[in-house]
């Protein structure tokens, strides 16, 4: 058993209208000294059996044809936990 | 950016000999030729990437334009005209001092890459257009064109494009009125996405974008500047310097229509305090476009200092940021003791605003760089004095053999008995083309702003632009590639007869066109002998109905691989009503009321909706326009609006009267009798899609004097039947429930799409 972690993220050059008013938001309530945010998504995985590479072959298959964007958005995948 | 790196003015000319990578970027070698020729020297960087993107077919029309000059040339007289061609876009007078402002413009690559943002940055673009003339935007409407309904892209393109418009033009909180959706297999890799805006403004409000008045300030505002859209610039940025990090691919543009929208309500209110001087949306080629056009049009130079641009990503290059096509951002041009209150008008509505140069009194556009000059260009040479094609085009071989394969009765079967007759007006009216589009149109606000009069599926949207008066304007918008692919002189005026005869069966008098040209590559003869053919037959056609081409746009290489898109023209026309409440809706409504066909029917099914569907055959002629008929139409259908002698009526088009039945009849939830006259063929009558007809319901207290009207005025009016009970039954051929055709007429999408 594990959890695998796809994290979603726009790419670096694309507008992120999301995380541009949270930065606007953030100095309005008070928090100061943050010059930058882009928000992304996280999916968590759980997997009936172990992470072994050909799964998380399946599993980048499904981040990039399905979890992410990839015209518009980059993608990470990692176990996060392998059950003991 | 390493500074050392930089191609100032003063470097190129050190070093003539300097290899350029003109040809990744667009251009060609005689164009190059000619910008150092222009210069006398070679480019700088940033020099040779506003050239080629301002000589690109997008931006500077050098295939089109020796055509689009019939427009002008051949534009009827018309008083209506406040500001014709060459503007952000054309204005028209409406009367009681209001003018209105249209234009269509296209998105189709951009949505096929990407189709949410593609599509939702359309809306964004022609919304500052309109918006860049000093109106107030009150509308949008879509013509879309897609692949085969079925195909599995579509699944991936229609969703996609519909949700973009929808969440874009919903958030600004903009009615989407009208519009067409078409699937044909030509559009499979090359989907058709035009975006149409409307926008309304008093006289005095007008605003033209031109720079004048040395030492007048450039102020760019709205979003910061990103790597957005830049395509053949990164090929210069990496191939001139050389250690810039990982290679940059183009980015696909987001929008952000919170940000349009404080956008919209920060320029109203600088155009309403008289703070500019002239404005300038910034859309494709971002800068380099606003820059030169600006001073292009106006007395003098400018001086820009691009550093002073505020950038969401520090490492933008000079080229790149000239470039750029970040959305939502505006450039004006202000009087300097009137930049203070427009800068505070602009952080009232939390719109950055940045002074970035000014208007000089020489003539050139000088761009610097922390205090370099990377750019000193006269600006008419990148603006509006770019290259001109005449390109070669000649009628292809094929046409003969296309135009001879009629779809005559002998050559394809027809319905013969009542049963085939219904089988057939229920396949039609269940096609995509043909069927109910609500899964699409209930995706958009129709009502925002509370002034929709008439939204789709009505035959125009119509807008209230006076609370007091009911003074309003309709617009429509149609276009068919399969007319125009069988005869492209004739298929643009079929695109825009329809469009006018939309507007004047809703009431409205028809005032003026824009249009937006789709067609294939117009490096093949072919293709430009098309576009050639329909720029002619829509500027003859303007001129007979004394509606002039205000402005709109041409989209080229619209193809796959060697195989181009049927030519499609689309056609918005904009007509004014003075009284909303006088409208003329399309659904029957009231038993007993009589329904008759205005104009004449012949046996004409070239590139109709029956060939398509029954036989999946493209051939022959398309039906024949005749203009006066037109013209003499829509006068019938807007004097019995303004009179009161008709309840409703419906153009008819694709699928002739049958469909055109189908939609009245759903739409009242009333059926109707139909009599076949003696001596028609019933399919004829059902399926031709003839042009220049429109079915009317009249009261019976009125059938006196509507037909009078029409005898007196030559215009044939035959009674075909009546609106009645929950049936359309045509006599002694079939009888259909409503319920049958509403499963039919409404069930494909959903089907479909889910």
């Amino acid at each position: 058993m594990a959890r695998v972690v796809v994290d979603v993220m726009l790419k670096p050059e694309i507008l992120d209208p999301q995380g541009q008013a949270v930065q606007r938001a953030l100095p309005r309530l008070g928090f100061d000294g943050i010059s930058d945010v882009r928000q992304g998504k996280r999916f968590e995985l759980e997997l009936d059996g172990p992470a072994d590479e050909a799964t998380l072959a399946r599993i980048r298959e499904a981040a990039e044809t399905f979890l992410a964007n990839t015209v518009i958005e980059d993608f990470t995948v990692r176990v996060e936990e392998e059950a003991k | 950016m390493s500074q050392k790196h930089l191609d100032t003015v003063a470097h190129a000319a050190e070093t003539p000999d300097a290899e350029q990578p003109w040809a990744e970027l667009g251009l060609k070698q005689d164009e190059y030729e000619r910008i150092r020729a222009i210069l006398g020297r070679r480019p700088t960087g940033a020099e040779l990437a506003m050239y080629s993107v301002m000589w690109s077919e997008h931006c500077s029309y050098k295939s089109s334009k020796v055509h689009l000059k019939q427009f002008g040339e051949k534009a009827p007289a018309s008083d209506a005209m406040l500001v014709g061609i060459g503007e952000n876009a054309g204005v028209v007078d409406v009367g009681q001092g209001y003018a209105v402002t249209f234009k269509v413009e296209s998105h189709n690559h951009p949505s096929y890459i990407e189709p949410y943002q593609g599509a939702a940055t359309g809306i964004g673009g022609i919304v500052r257009d309109i918006l860049a003339m000093g109106a107030r935007p009150v509308a949008v409407m879509d013509p879309l064109r897609f692949g085969a309904a079925d195909h599995p892209d579509t699944r991936r393109v229609l969703p996609g494009v519909v949700a973009g418009i929808g969440g874009y033009g919903n958030c600004l909180g903009l009615p989407n009125i009208g519009g067409e959706v078409v699937f044909d297999p030509c559009y499979q890799g090359n989907p058709l996405v035009n975006a149409l805006c409307v926008g309304v403004m008093k006289h005095e409000d007008i605003h033209l974008a031109k720079a004048s008045g040395p030492g007048n300030k450039v102020v760019l505002y709205g979003a910061r500047t990103g790597g957005d859209g830049i395509g053949g610039v990164s090929v210069l940025a990496s191939e001139t310097f050389t250690d810039q990090g990982p290679t940059k691919r183009p980015a696909v543009q987001v929008g952000d229509p919170f940000q349009e929208k404080l956008l919209i309500e920060c320029t109203l209110e600088v155009f309403a305090e008289k703070l500019v001087v002239g404005i300038q949306d910034l859309g494709g080629a971002g800068l380099s476009c606003a820059t030169s056009e600006l001073a292009s049009a106006g007395s003098g130079g400018m001086r820009v200092d691009l550093d002073r641009v505020p950038l969401r990503d520090a490492t933008l290059s000079p080229e790149e940021i000239l470039m750029s096509e970040s959305q939502e951002r505006m450039c004006a041009v202000v009087e300097p003791d009137k930049v203070d209150r427009f800068l505070e008008i602009c952080e009232k509505w939390d719109v950055i605003a940045t002074v970035i140069g000014e208007v000089t009194d020489g003539d050139r556009l000088e761009i610097f760089w922390h205090g370099e000059q990377v750019v000193d260009v006269p600006p008419r040479t990148v603006a509006h004095e770019g290259p001109t094609y005449q390109r070669p085009y000649a009628r292809p071989e094929w046409q003969d053999e296309l135009q001879a394969d009629a779809p005559t009765a002998d050559r394809l079967k027809r319905p013969a008995s009542g049963d085939e007759l219904k089988a057939t007006l229920l396949a039609l009216a269940a096609h995509p083309n043909q069927a109910d589009k609500s899964w699409i149109t209930s995706q958009y606000d129709r009502y925002v702003l509370g002034n929709t009069v008439l939204a789709q599926p009505e035959d125009s949207g119509m807008i209230r632009i006076d609370e007091e008066t009911n003074l309003g304007v309709a617009v429509a918008t149609d276009g068919n590639g399969r007319y125009a692919k069988l005869d492209p002189y004739t298929g643009a005026q079929l695109a825009l007869v329809e469009a006018y005869r939309n507007v004047a069966a809703t009431g409205a008098r028809p005032l003026a066109v824009t249009d937006c040209l789709n067609f294939g590559s117009p490096e093949d003869p072919a293709v430009m002998w098309q576009f050639a053919e329909a720029c002619r037959g829509l500027a003859d056609a303007c001129q007979v109905l004394g509606t002039p081409v205000t402005g709109g746009n041409v989209s080229l290489y619209n193809q796959t691989g060697e195989t181009a898109i049927h030519p499609t023209p689309v056609v918005g026309v904009l007509g004014v009503i003075d009284d909303v409440e006088r409208r003329t809706p399309m659904a029957f409504a009231e038993e007993g009321q009589l329904v008759y066909l205005l104009g004449d029917t012949g046996d004409e099914f070239g590139g109709s909706a029956w060939a398509q569907v029954a036989h999946d055959h493209l051939g022959g002629l398309p039906p024949k326009v005749d203009l006066e008929r037109e013209r003499l139409l829509a006068e019938i259908l807007i004097a019995a609006s303004r009179d009161g002698m008709v309840d409703a009526a419906h153009d008819l088009s694709d699928g002739g009267l049958a469909q055109a039945l189908v939609e009245s009849c759903l739409k009242g939830g009333r059926g109707a009798r139909i009599v076949v006259p003696q001596g028609t063929d019933p399919f004829v009558l059902l399926f031709s899609e003839s042009a220049g007809r429109a079915i009317v319901a009249v009261p019976r207290s009125e059938e006196l004097r509507f037909t009078d009207m029409c005898g007196a005025r030559g215009l044939p009016a035959t009674r075909i039947g009546v609106v009645d009970g929950d049936t359309i039954e045509v006599q002694g051929q079939f009888s259909v429930s409503l319920d049958e055709l509403r499963t039919a007429h409404e069930a494909t999408f959903p089907a479909l799409l889910g």
